[in-house]
């Protein structure tokens, strides 16, 4: 890493830092440096390490190996109290202070002015009010519930209240995911104020906008691993989705053959104009039998919002659903399962798999949920089915009765496809197939994903590793900001096309 | 890694030894009535019913007993009933004043389980349509049930003759008497009903993990509503025995507190409140652990009032042995010996 600011600027230093988790390496020799009076934008999509960096400076976690010096001193954040003694300051995207005590509490709870061994609540106040005019909040009144107020304010004021705690270092954490347009710019004007305070702040969003908006720099982090340290300014916004993305070097070798017929008749699912206002803008979407149809967007941009739509957990409020060119009503998973769709969720485990259930229960699961309670598969059945599963998909276990928790994330996500295809579906919904496990397994998913399309299944996939949507993808759609900004299909199905369809500025 | 080997045997060791503790718990509770009365295993034939302490045992468990085949389902799910004794006092209530009416006996039994299933489909209602919290949910039933009951006695104790009635608890087949009879009877039915079925695999599911089992089309909220149903079904049971046995309905008193006991039974049984694997027969045991318990201390001679310490103390040993820190002590030594 070529260091361009002089080395006298670095507030916070972090120099190859690591952090191990069971089965993963969270962070793996990451460098990260903040100076006073900067924006730095940290990025990176799920599972890039992020978060886990924050919960280690603000002492949640302790780093397996590194240094972080704080103005050159080594420091070892060990909770969150210790943090704000070492002058690290964390504002979160849901406020963590008490909204039914009053502006002024919040601001000095813990550390409220004392008089006679009593709270001396005239001064609380008074310093309380000078405070939050110090963020344009002349009209706050101290005396008022904290909940009194909106969102907006209230993270003002815990970051009033982080920064008060003599803050150097101001971490936002997803600060402005619950704020509307003019909320977030009154933010940014507070993060402008302290700036020139010379206080460094980390800012973490998903919103490139905002990045762009507000940051000096712009550090990345993809898979717990370092993927660079650049100055917004000079920063290409395409350059930086492939920062957060990553590309191989290498070109996608055997894909699928997007010029396979496909299409004929009616489409085995078909959705118009299907949407819910505040969740999803209307979509169309047509997926046919032997059809891989990609989606792609960054974290946020409503993926997972349109498999769940798609899956009926969320009720559409507009359009119509079809499946063989009927029309269907969507009202619940279960309507779902019984028109044949199946759903791998990204968040295998609270939305997946049942962990303390065998792998074999696991594998039925969906299969006798769909029979019902009274026409039981008998034991010898689930056994069939869960051996034939753990052989055609080689699930790593040594036996169907294991529970399932105790599997890697690649065997878990290959119990969950059993699970579907036990109940011979017509329409399979992966969301992130293949986030959290293995090299080896991940190729042997991706390989399953074009088997199943071979055997005519029509397949929507949800993935943020763009090399693999291109390799099985007959069409790729786009979706950002809650709604499907463009389809690509044939020869325009390449990494490149994708990262240019979803940096291209609304 | 070897932690990710190891884990899986030692789960299905202690798996294997599941009931273990239970069964020795229950021997030594039986062990200890035994030396504080030598007479207790002793059984005598009468009148072609048999008696005896170990009779009495499961004839004066019998309340509790049922309202655990019911409460271990609900806990299984990850939920709790706290109304099942006042669904008791309804169930009674209801018998008694009908009997009183004039009504044949197969009608009053009938439509004091009717009213049973009629708290729990209430309460399966608020639990899995409205999504209130179990505890909460039930509670609103545990207090405005005996309000129910006290309107439906009017307030006074009710006191019946019906012998057709009183046979429910009085009577004898091959020998047992009826309350050990309906006790086996709804066992088996139970066991039936969950293990026969899909049922069992569908509560286990939703207690671990209502979500997932939702996103795989589990109907999680029929199942809910059914162990709610299967719960106030089991209490209005009991509070027929119950009734039979003292030929009165006592509003205030019937089944008062008896389903702490029962949520007792089915955490002495194994199964944990956060919901999840269940055992009906280990649940059954549970009370009965209980019940001996409580006739030992009374045969023993000491103040009734010390068996509520008593059985603290017991419980307590119970839940130590179970407990997941002494678990966890366990697979720890165990790695520590596979790691060396």
């Amino acid at each position: 890493m070529a260091e361009t600011a002089p080395k006298g600027g670095a507030l916070l230093e972090i120099r190859g830092l690591v952090k191990r988790f069971p089965g993963v390496l969270a962070l793996d020799g990451v460098d990260f440096t903040l100076r006073a009076g900067e924006v730095h934008a940290l990025l990176g999509e799920n599972g890039a390490g992020k978060s886990t960096l924050i919960k280690i400076l603000t002492g949640v976690y302790w780093r397996d190996g590194g240094v972080i010096r704080l103005g050159g001193v080594d420091i070892t954040p060990r909770d969150v109290a210790d943090a704000q003694r070492l002058q690290i300051g964390a504002v979160f995207q849901e406020v963590n202070l008490l909204p039914n005590l009053s502006v002024a509490e919040n601001l000095f709870l813990g550390r409220q002015p004392v008089r006679y061994g009593l709270v001396d609540n005239r001064k609380m106040r008074q310093r309380a009010a000078e405070i939050l005019s110090g963020y344009g909040l002349q009209e706050i009144d101290p005396a008022a519930a904290l909940g009194s107020y909106s969102v907006a304010i209230q993270q003002v004021i815990a970051i009033a209240r982080a920064v008060d705690l003599s803050a150097k270092v101001l971490i936002l954490d997803e600060p402005t995911a619950s704020l509307d347009h003019q909320e977030v710019e009154m933010l940014f004007q507070v993060m402008r104020d302290l700036k020139g305070r010379g206080i460094g702040i980390i800012f973490i969003t998903h919103f490139l906008d905002q990045v762009y908006a507000v940051s000096d720099r712009i550090t990345v982090l993809r898979n717990g691993q370092l993927v660079g340290e650049r100055i917004a300014a000079e920063l290409p916004r395409l350059d930086l989705v492939a920062m957060m993305l990553g590309r191989a070097l290498v070109t996608e070798g055997a894909g699928v053959s997007r010029d396979r017929p496909i299409g004929t008749g009616a489409p085995v699912v078909g959705f118009k104009g299907y949407g819910k206002s505040r969740y999803l803008a209307p979509f169309d979407l047509e997926v046919h039998a032997g059809e891989v149809v990609g989606m792609v967007g960054l974290l946020g941009s409503g993926r997972t919002e349109t498999a769940k739509m798609v899956f009926g957990l969320e009720r559409a409020e507009s359009g119509s659903a079809a499946v063989d060119g009927q029309q269907v009503h969507l009202r619940s998973p279960r309507d779902a399962v019984r028109l044949g769709f199946g759903y791998c969720p990204e968040d295998r485990k609270n939305e997946g798999i049942i962990g303390e259930l065998s792998v074999r229960e696991n594998i039925i699961l969906a299969l006798q949920a769909r029979r019902g309670w009274l026409r039981p598969l008998s034991f010898r059945e689930q056994e069939a089915i869960a051996q034939a599963f753990i052989k055609r998909l080689d699930i790593r276990t040594p036996d169907a009765d294991r529970p399932v928790q105790f599997l890697s994330g690649g065997n878990q996500q290959k119990v969950l496809l059993a699970r579907w295809l036990a109940t011979e579906p017509r329409f399979l919904i992966l969301d992130e197939p293949t986030r959290g496990i293995d090299v080896g397994a991940h190729a042997e998913i991706i390989r399953l994903i074009d088997h199943l399309c071979a055997e005519g299944l029509a397949m929507l996939v949800i993935s943020s590793e763009l090399e693999e949507i291109v390799a099985y993808s007959h069409r790729v759609l786009v979706m950002r900001d809650h709604r499907q900004v463009g389809t690509l299909t044939g020869a325009e199905v390449t990494v490149d096309g994708i990262m240019a369809t979803i940096a291209a500025s609304a | 890694m070897t932690s990710l080997l190891t884990l899986p045997t030692s789960t299905r060791r202690l798996v294997g030894i599941k009931g273990i503790p239970q069964i020795i718990g229950l021997g030594l509770v039986l062990l200890i009535d035994w030396l504080v009365s030598p007479q207790f295993f002793t059984l005598r034939m009468q009148d072609g019913r048999l008696f005896g302490s170990l009779i009495d045992v499961l004839n004066r468990g019998a309340p509790v007993t049922l309202l655990s085949l019911g409460m271990v389902l609900v806990i299984a799910t990850g939920g709790i009933d706290l109304s099942v004794g006042a669904v008791i006092a309804i169930a009674g209530a209801t018998a008694a004043t009908l009997i009183n009416a004039g009504l044949p006996v197969v009608v009053v039994v009938a439509l004091a389980l009717a009213a049973g299933v009629a708290c729990g489909l209430w309460n399966g209602l608020l639990v899995s349509l409205m999504r209130i919290q179990p505890i909460v949910a039930t509670l609103t039933l545990m207090v405005a049930g005996r309000g129910v009951a006290q309107l439906i006695t009017e307030g006074r104790i009710i006191t019946f003759v019906d012998p057709h009635l009183a046979a429910i608890a009085g009577g004898s087949f091959l020998g047992l008497p009826m309350p050990v009879v309906i006790i086996i009877g709804m066992l088996a039915i139970t066991l039936l009903l969950v293990r026969a079925t899909a049922l069992g695999l569908l509560i286990e599911a939703v207690g671990i993990n209502r979500r997932s089992s939702a996103y795989a089309g589990v109907n999680t909220q029929m199942i809910i509503m059914l162990v709610y149903v299967w719960a106030g079904l089991c209490a209005a049971v009991a509070g027929v025995v119950l009734t039979a046995d003292i030929k009165a309905a006592d509003a205030n008193n019937a089944g008062l507190w008896m389903e702490l006991d029962a949520i007792l039974a089915v955490v002495i049984g194994g199964t944990s409140l956060l919901g999840g694997r269940f055992s009906v027969v280990m649940a059954v045991l549970g009370a009965l652990i209980i019940q001996a318990m409580n006739t030992g201390i009374l045969l023993s001679g000491f103040k009734p009032e010390l068996n509520l310490i008593v059985k603290s103390v017991v419980v307590l040993i119970i839940l130590f042995v179970q407990s997941p820190a002494l678990k966890g002590i366990y697979l720890h030594a165990r790695s520590r010996r596979i790691v060396s």
